[in-house]
């Protein structure tokens, strides 16, 4: 039974998805920016500068015009954290969707969601299981939009390891980003996702894009070393940065699984978290 | 570190077969956007445009109130099997992401050039650009062939006219980087 309480709450939410997608596809975060500019001014290779020079420029016309910075917006990825108090509902979920639908029409976003089959476009960027929502628990009530366009996601990968082949991750990684080629609009970050289950390895290398990318872990740093020796560089037009940042997420997993996925995002990592005000 | 740069305009002719890969050009005039749609309607209908020297964008813009809202470049591979007939009609330039493989870059020898666009900079790219017509109207926004004047929109010459592609001289490398790797001690996979 729906209470008025609900219909408030699904309605602030539905305000703070819209702020959270204008911000997202307007406003790249701060530590991704950075990772940018530390690249750009290390870059040696000519060509892979003035890919540099392109990018950061579009981020500052994106935000002097307040216009997306690419064409592709992607498809909602949405992650809500829930505090006590909040129950989940399924008027979050349309809350939500309803956020998504404003976001298309008024910024606006490229209808980008089609039915897997017969192609048909909704023309606002929902559809079945479409925005994509994660649930937490958490402390505060807040909204984290992630856009993700097509051209990254198109050349992820999982694989299912030996476990005695740990020594295989880095490999795997490493070739992931060999067969994308300069299709995910390089320099990229690589989400990866270790362990849990098979579907629930690609989530976590989803969610590992959300974690801030100018600090690595040797282990992360290791791999995304061995990631720029391949020399694809920015478009794939060659230079010293094909990788951004790798950032890693584990999980427990079974004693003969070793499940590792690789999400690709291209250099707009774009995401935005609001507080859904109550 | 600023590298020189090459000024192009349309209706662009023989200047651009002097280009090199890895050359940084400004490209002014009117260029055609074209996606996979377009290009299939060009050879049943005819190309509703003067090809001779034509530049060929493959794009498909966000347009409002006739104002070019974002308007990056698409992936030029969709379009590897549906380009010769423009270069047969005498277009010297493609513009795009990603390179064109094989048979594009033997078209394109001694005729015309590839011109990679920094992928994601939509709204770079809408502020050298202004909407001069549209073509093909009913395929939809994406799809339509838009004539839009650019105003020095920086690019580099990805496939050049004397056979030389950047885009695949980059993974020969990193196949050979990655064959290296993999063989050598073993950097390409390490214990946590």
């Amino acid at each position: 039974m729906k209470t008025p309480d609900d219909t408030v709450i699904a309605a602030s939410l539905a305000d703070a998805t819209f702020r959270a997608y204008r911000e997202a596809v307007i406003r790249l975060p701060p530590d991704v920016l950075r990772v940018i500019r530390k690249a750009a001014a290390a870059e040696t290779n000519p060509v892979a500068c003035g890919e540099f020079v392109n990018i950061l420029k579009n981020v500052n016309e994106a935000e002097r015009l307040g216009v997306p910075m690419c064409q592709d917006t992607g498809v909602p990825v949405v992650y809500l954290t829930l505090p006590p108090d909040v129950p989940l509902t399924r008027d979050l979920y349309e809350g939500v969707a309803e956020g998504v639908r404003r976001a298309t029409r008024e910024i606006p976003l490229r209808p980008n969601v089609v039915d897997p089959l017969s192609r048909h476009n909704t023309g606002d960027n929902t559809g079945p299981g479409m925005p994509a929502i994660h649930i937490h628990p958490g402390e505060k009530f807040t909204v984290t939009v992630l856009p993700k366009g097509a051209g990254a996601e198109n050349v992820s990968a999982i694989t299912m390891l030996l476990p005695s082949h740990q020594y295989g991750i880095e490999g795997f990684i490493v070739e992931t980003m060999l067969k994308a080629e300069g299709r995910p609009c390089p320099p990229v970050i690589l989400g990866v996702g270790i362990g849990g289950t098979f579907d629930g390895a690609t989530a976590l290398a989803k969610e590992a894009l959300l974690l801030p990318v100018d600090e690595m872990t040797s282990f992360e740093q290791k791999i995304c070393t061995s990631v720029n020796l391949l020399g694809i560089g920015p478009m794939g037009l060659g230079g010293d940065t094909t990788a951004l940042a790798v950032k890693v997420k584990t999980a427990g997993c079974h004693t003969a699984s070793l499940p590792v996925a690789v999400n690709i995002q291209c250099w707009a990592n774009r995401h935005a978290t609001v507080e859904v005000k109550r | 570190m600023t590298p020189q740069v090459i000024q192009l305009h349309t209706p662009l002719g023989k200047e651009v077969l002097g280009l090199h890969a890895g050359d940084h050009v400004e490209l002014s005039g009117t260029v055609y956007t074209a996606r996979d749609e377009a290009h299939i309607r060009m050879q049943v209908e005819g190309i509703p445009f003067d090809p001779v020297g034509a530049a060929i964008y493959h794009c498909g813009p966000v347009i409002k109130d006739n104002k070019v809202i974002a308007a990056g470049p698409t992936t030029s591979a969709r379009m590897n099997d549906l380009s010769g007939f423009l270069i047969e009609k005498g277009a010297r330039a493609f513009i795009g992401k990603g390179g064109m493989g094989a048979l594009v870059r033997t078209q394109l020898k001694n005729r015309g050039v590839y011109l990679a666009f920094t992928g994601g900079c939509a709204a770079l790219a809408s502020s050298h650009m202004t909407v001069q017509g549209v073509f093909f109207e009913d395929l939809g926004m994406a799809e339509a062939i838009w004539a839009i004047e650019l105003d020095h929109l920086p690019l580099v010459v990805g496939i050049d006219a004397h056979g030389n592609d950047l885009f695949d001289k980059v993974m020969q490398r990193a196949k050979e980087e990655y064959t290296r790797i993999s063989k050598e001690g073993n950097p390409v996979g390490t214990k946590i």
